[in-house]
């Protein structure tokens, strides 16, 4: 089959790699109709993700049509129409009964590579390197997927693959970040990124009853997105200072929940302060630059609630234990329980709550994948989302 | 009301038991490698350092701005004894514990000598003894390193010629459950990779066929000593068996319905010669971590049926092959 391929930093290719197998009795296979490059894809295509391995299959948003199933599997049929969650999981572990899935204790048959780095182990994600099991992802004609009986989520109405594929990652994410912040009435979310998670978590946050959503992201067409598309007022960190203007727009008392959709990699307006993390990264003496949480933390009002889904790996430094500590301030992340969100997302679809279609800017062939890492990095183009089509 | 948990905060009906009694937990000693490595540089150290002092004291007096009398001579060849003695415990025997606290003696006798002499000094000799003492003391901490270090690895089983193994693992299945499947021991070989079998052969008997180094396998009987259903079993090899060995496994129900906590110690006695080199090289250079890997598989079989695969790491777990990934494609078809 044909694969896209990590070759290096700032390198995938698409190869012919053999076909997937099942290895386990509760594996499928399944042949994808519909992937998509994620905004995590980029940590690990600019090569700051540790264990990654030159041939690794890339991809952990996928959905496709169920061609091979183990004799574990007795709720999926041949031919089969579902959307694989990224977190692999047993569904039968103290982790997995609690909902945190992607912290399933089964899943990572690297579990202690990942102990190493982490203190414990997570679940196992599909293409996302070696401390997540080294699982071959999903840009690709076919996947392998363990625990079929758990995760994946048949689609028994007509509805496109675009508006089901995100319920595979970034629309269960930003859903989840914007969960986190325990949205009451009256309530001011900030939300930092205003990419495709960012954009759902925007979205979210008003279904939840948020009085007001702010984002803040550097690209413009970004944030016209979030003003046009999913109703938020927005920030442009290259033109103002983020605190300051969020002060200002709260009348002094600072966003109740912040919301970090931005991650490892993030940027800052003062060129020197950028430089700092930058430099740092590239010496490994921090892993990730962490621009947007210390923002967070510190425009958020006291006692508010500071939300991660944005992408973490190592270490970091500067973080503002102060302003945490002393204001109150409660932190909650995790990547996506999305087994646990699955369900209830696809009925507010269904019911033409959300379309989150509205993030596709860019449709491409797998095998012009390589070509769809660069627009996505850059930038360019106005690009958003890249779904591929095998 | 004296008591934190007072019977009148109490749910009523429940009879409140005062809170258990606190114990300390010392986990394992990770680093014991290492700290046998220093034990044993620090035998070579004294082994150089005693031969100078015997063949050569007056050099020695000097470099330490001792006078260079005939009592200082001996005093020196007396150290050089000494520090022989050391170096024939820290290189020719496993009590790397012991021998180190006996450096730490001798180190606190020589800062003794050499403070002594600090006071007696004046000029360039005090200079040489305050820079053999700042030198002394160096090593003293070294040495206080290992002791303190090869000490609590040795409390542990660890130094003594045998290999004793501990782990723990929670399971979320019932106990009798759990129990069950370990009292088979023909299931032990589904985790425990460096086992090819384990055949039933009487009432508490069995025969255990593990993979040695060459494709040759070791095999010893063995016998179950105790066994409490839902609760503990433990095992020895037989009299006469070649691999002498012994284990057993604890169920205990963990905390508000969290499964069953499971216990591991196995202890194996190393010969020496070429059994002892196939015994020890089943459980190859990290032989806890081996103990951590059957655990967590042993896991996954009874929550989710078997071991989990991933392209990366074809056999599932394992902490020995973990760092030699293959890349995340599927494995060629072996047809």
């Amino acid at each position: 089959m044909r694969a896209n391929c990590w070759m290096g930093r700032n390198r995938v290719e698409v190869q012919d790699v053999p076909d997937p197998k099942i290895l386990n009795r509760r594996d499928a296979i399944v042949r994808i109709t519909s992937s998509a490059i994620c905004g995590s894809d980029l940590h690990l295509y600019d090569g700051y993700v540790p264990t990654m391995e030159r041939g690794d299959i890339l991809g952990h948003e996928f959905m496709g049509e169920v061609v091979e199933v183990g004799p574990g599997v007795d709720n999926l049929q041949l031919g089969d129409r579902v959307v694989v969650p990224f977190p692999i999981a047993c569904g039968a572990c103290l982790q997995c009964e609690a909902g945190m899935y992607s912290a399933c204790e089964n899943s990572n048959p690297n579990a202690g590579m990942a102990e190493k780095m982490w203190g414990h182990a997570t679940a196992g994600i599909y293409g996302y390197s070696h401390l997540t099991g080294g699982f071959a992802g999903g840009q690709a004609q076919y996947a392998r997927v363990p625990f079929a009986d758990v995760g994946p989520l048949k689609i028994e109405s007509d509805l496109p693959d675009e508006k089901v594929l995100f319920l595979s990652d970034i629309l269960p994410t930003g859903w989840m970040g914007a969960e986190l912040c325990e949205i009451k009435p009256g309530d001011v979310i900030a939300v930092w990124g205003a990419g495709p998670v960012g954009q759902f978590a925007i979205a979210s946050a008003y279904l939840m009853g948020a009085e007001r959503v702010i984002a803040i992201d550097q690209y413009e067409y970004r944030l016209r997105m979030a003003r046009e598309k999913a109703g938020a007022e927005t920030i442009n960190f290259q033109e103002t200072s983020v605190i300051e203007t969020l002060k200002e727009m709260t009348a002094g008392r600072g966003p109740d929940a912040c919301i970090d959709a931005v991650g490892m990699e993030a940027k800052h307006r003062v060129k020197p302060l950028n430089a700092y993390d930058r430099v740092k990264q590239a010496f490994r003496l921090e892993t990730d630059r962490p621009h947007a949480l210390r923002e967070a933390v510190l425009a958020c009002r006291s006692g508010g609630i500071v939300s991660v889904i944005g992408v973490y790996g190592g270490f970091v430094d500067k973080f503002p234990a102060g302003s945490w500590m002393n204001r109150s301030i409660t932190m909650k992340t995790g990547q996506c329980h999305v087994q646990r969100y699955m369900r209830p997302l696809l009925a507010q679809v269904e019911r033409g709550n959300i379309d989150p279609s509205f993030v596709v800017t860019h449709r491409m062939r797998l095998d012009d994948t390589p070509k769809g890492y660069e627009t996505f990095k850059h930038k360019r183009d106005d690009c958003v989302k890249v779904v591929l089509k095998p | 009301m004296t008591s934190v948990l007072s019977p009148s905060t109490a749910p009523s009906g429940h009879r409140v038991s005062p809170p258990p009694g606190g114990r300390s937990f010392r986990g394992r000693n990770v680093n014991a490698s290492p700290l046998r490595g220093l034990a044993r540089g620090l035998g070579v150290f004294s082994l150089g350092l005693g031969l100078s002092q015997l063949l050569s004291p007056d050099e020695l007096a000097r470099k330490a701005g001792v006078d260079d009398e005939p009592s200082s001579r001996a005093l020196i060849r007396g150290v050089g004894v000494r520090e022989v003695i050391h170096a024939g415990g820290l290189l020719g025997t496993n009590r790397l514990g012991f021998w180190s606290w006996t450096r730490v003696a001798g180190d606190v006798m020589d800062l003794a000598t050499l403070g002594r002499a600090l006071q007696g000094n004046r000029g360039r000799r005090r200079a040489r003894t305050a820079t053999a003492t700042a030198a002394v003391a160096g090593v003293t901490v070294l040495d206080l390193i290992s002791a303190v270090g090869n000490s609590m690895a040795q409390d542990e089983g660890m130094g003594a010629g045998g290999l004793h193994l501990t782990g723990a693992v929670t399971v979320n299945r019932p106990r009798e459950e759990v129990y069950r499947f370990w009292h088979r021991f023909e299931n032990l070989p589904t985790f425990m990779y460096h086992l090819e079998s384990v055949s039933i052969t009487g009432d508490r008997r069995s025969h255990w066929r593990a993979a040695g180094p060459l494709g040759r396998s070791v095999e010893w009987d063995a016998e179950i000593v105790d066994d409490r259903p839902g609760e503990y079993i433990s095992w020895h090899s037989m009299p006469g068996s070649g691999v002498v060995n012994a284990g057993s496994v604890r169920f205990t129900p963990a905390p508000g319905g969290r499964g069953t906590e499971v216990r591991v110690q196995l202890t194996y006695v190393i010969p020496g010669g070429k059994l002892g080199a196939a015994v020890a090289k089943l459980f190859g250079e990290q032989p806890e971590q081996q103990v951590g890997d059957d655990l967590r598989r042993f896991k996954q079989v009874m929550e989710t049926g078997e071991v989990l695969r991933s392209d990366g790491s074809p056999a599932g777990h394992s902490a020995r092959w973990q760092m030699h990934q293959r890349e995340a494609q599927p494995l060629p078809s072996r047809v």
